[in-house]
């Protein structure tokens, strides 16, 4: 139990950086280009790279190079954020340059499934909290975020009256991380048996032979 | 809840088990690999001292990295040949069979699951790609997957998942001439819109559906992603049996009888209850274009460019920025967009009917000066029958690049790539921002057929017209 307990995750503090925008795919998150690494290590360095820097390199002043963000650890967004390509390259690359809880309006499926693989919890809350929060958080970057999960909250601002909005995430992602059972590995894998039964009773597995 | 869907039906019978967390593990009946998301779990699963489960159940090819005009090893690009070199060594390591070059079988990988027989009705199937959805076409359960669950799947043929909800979308009546299955499916993110399918399965049916070959069907499944439903699909019927029957890996003799009966018994059934049900009407929909962003960003050729100021506050905000990206302008036609670039190809388009087609329109024409113009077919196989039927020389003398099999220009991992602020017309599924190789690229998605009358004519044509 130790090692699940090690994984649990009930709660991420830390201050916030909002990326603005509705419909963010995961081409704008890490272009292609970079997925042709064939390891994870040096995604921190891509995250938005097309949308930070100019053809020479020269930074446009995304959030993800604005100094008073850096450090933050919780990225909020707007609406269908991580849509298209199935790339895990992408919440790879926000992992390693330091996100580490992701709030937004509402998240592409298969982004929010490999988030939840690599252990960092996506949230949602309503679009006016959503904007209340990233305007907090323009105006004085250093407000504490706290995103917990166990009382399903986030609050943020000085204690001891944090602000406090209601987060929402599915039952079985909660549990994953209350558990620490989102590597889901293990679980997968002391069902051998049972996967083997199942297997065995689908007709195609044996090419229809009746075998 | 949906109840008698083939997707209740198809979950079903591959539950292993309901986990501890509420997700339920699910078999995976057939994985398919590619070079991109495929390295980081093999290495994460010998970290974890595991193997694949199995081995006979998974099958690699090589696609989004393959450079299209040469493919003389080693490849030009060091990373795209260590991808390579590390997709054949894994699939040496751990018994896999690959559909390499050499085998006359490459191609893309949503092209050659269905071609070779592996993709049949009543599967499940993952693959880290999010086009898998494209595999519904034959009544399955296809899923895009991460990297991380690309390892789940090898080390224990399993995924943990949540369940979806269904949504039956008919398309009633018939299309009218020059609309295509691509029309349709931009048509119907357009109508439902890039979210509208978070949380869904997307089930299609009507008679427009039950008149569409295995190829349309597919192009309509494969963009099911586009309008935010991870899966999508078709249920299977006499259309899908035979186009599997013969294929290399479906079954033969009394047990393809056998398999027909099964493949019938997954069919939503008569009585099937549905989250969500939508009508369309197959006449409503014209040739589409996108002018955007995103794939819901898109008009019928005959229309003007739509007025941010009329839209919500929210479609206004992303109608600016697509705006601002695209250089057009709110109420210009589309049609007479002028274009640089004209590419056929891409999982969503590049098979045998899709070339057919556009070798139709561009026969007896030359591609404008203007632009460049390329077809790149979905896998060796599908370039082996277009040369046989001589497609290639209709392209060619029309002054097309004829490539090799692979993604190129879909997603530009490979040399294929827009310059600069290049437009263009596309067959492919995504109109994305840098999605084509360059950051200020910009993409109109449409048909095979009006891209290559784009080609053609220089600028964006209506097919209807370049036909008659």
């Amino acid at each position: 139990m130790t090692d699940l307990d090690e994984l649990k995750i009930t709660k991420i503090e830390g201050t916030a950086i909002p990326v603005e925008g509705n419909d963010i795919d995961t081409d704008r998150i890490i272009p292609a280009r970079y997925l042709k690494e064939i390891t994870f290590t040096s995604m921190g360095n891509y995250p938005f790279y097309d949308e930070r820097f100019d053809t020479d390199g020269n930074s446009k002043g995304h959030p993800f190079d604005d100094p008073r963000f850096q450090g933050a650890s919780i990225l909020l967004v707007n609406k269908n954020f991580g849509c298209g390509s199935s790339r895990e390259h992408a919440p790879q690359a926000l992992m390693r340059w330091g996100i580490k809880a992701v709030v937004g309006e509402s998240f592409a499926e298969i982004f929010a499934g490999n988030c939840t693989m690599l252990g960092i919890p996506v949230v949602t809350a309503s679009a006016t909290h959503v904007q209340e929060l990233m305007e907090q958080t323009k105006s004085s970057p250093q407000t504490a975020v706290v995103i917990d999960l166990e009382h399903q909250e986030i609050r943020y601002g000085a204690a001891p009256e944090p602000t406090r909005i209601g987060l929402e995430i599915p039952e079985s992602r909660l549990k994953a991380f209350m558990h620490g059972t989102w590597d889901s590995t293990g679980i997968l894998l002391s069902n051998a048996e049972k996967t083997k039964a199942v297997a065995e009773r689908l007709p195609y597995i044996s090419g229809f032979d009746g075998g | 809840m949906a109840q008698g869907t083939l997707y209740n039906k198809v979950w079903d019978s591959h539950v292993v088990d309901k986990l501890p967390t509420g997700q339920y593990q699910l078999f995976i009946g057939l994985h398919l690999i590619h070079e991109v998301t495929s390295p980081q779990a093999f290495d994460m699963l010998s970290e974890k001292g595991l193997s694949v489960a199995y081995p006979n159940r998974t099958f690699a090819t090589v696609d989004h990295i393959v450079p299209t005009d040469s493919q003389a090893r080693p490849f030009q690009d060091g990373q795209a040949e260590a991808m390579m070199s590390a997709l054949e060594k894994n699939a040496r390591k751990f018994g896999l069979q690959f559909f390499s070059f050499n085998t006359g079988q490459q191609g893309i990988v949503h092209i050659i699951g269905p071609e070779l027989g592996l993709t049949q009705p009543g599967m499940t199937i993952a693959c880290g790609d999010s086009h898998t959805s494209t595999h519904g076409a034959f009544g399955t359960l296809a899923f895009g997957v991460g990297t991380t669950q690309i390892r789940d799947v090898l080390a224990t043929q399993c995924l943990a998942m949540d369940p979806l909800k269904v949504r039956r979308i008919n398309v009633n009546g018939r299309l009218g001439p020059g609309v295509y299955a691509k029309d349709v499916m931009l048509y119907i993110i357009h109508q439902l819109g890039v979210k509208g399918g978070i949380g869904y399965a997307y089930e299609y049916g009507g008679a427009v559906f039950d008149r569409m070959t295995m190829d349309e069907r597919m192009t309509v499944c494969n963009m099911s992603i586009e309008g935010g439903a991870r899966v999508g699909y078709v249920n299977p019927d006499e259309t899908t049996f035979e186009y599997l029957r013969g294929r290399k890996f479906a079954p033969s003799g009394l047990a393809f009888d056998k398999a027909v009966e099964y493949w019938r018994s997954v069919a939503s059934s008569p009585d099937a209850q549905y989250d969500d049900v939508v009508d369309f009407e197959g006449a409503a929909i014209e040739p589409m274009v996108t002018w955007g962003v995103t794939p819901g960003q898109s008009v019928g050729v005959s229309d003007r460019l739509p007025d941010p100021d009329a839209m919500s506050p929210e479609d206004k905000k992303s109608a600016e920025f697509a705006y601002n990206h695209m250089g057009l302008k709110p109420g210009s036609p589309i049609k007479g967009t002028p274009i640089d670039v004209a590419f056929i190809g891409s999982c969503t388009n590049s098979r045998i009917s899709d070339l057919r087609e556009a070798a139709r329109v561009v026969q007896g024409h030359k591609v404008a000066n203007s632009v460049k113009a390329f077809v790149v077919p979905g896998s060796q196989q599908v370039k082996q029958q277009a040369e046989e039927e001589k497609l290639d020389e209709v392209f060619r003398e029309a002054g097309f690049d004829w490539r090799g099999a692979g993604c190129s220009m879909c997603l530009a991992m490979n040399p294929d790539k827009l310059v600069g602020s290049q437009i263009s017309a596309s067959s492919s599924n995504r109109n994305f921002v840098g999605r084509q190789g360059s950051k200020e690229g910009r993409t109109l998605l449409m048909s095979p057929a009006m891209v290559a009358a784009a080609a053609i004519e220089g600028r964006v044509a209506d097919i209807r017209e370049f036909l008659s």
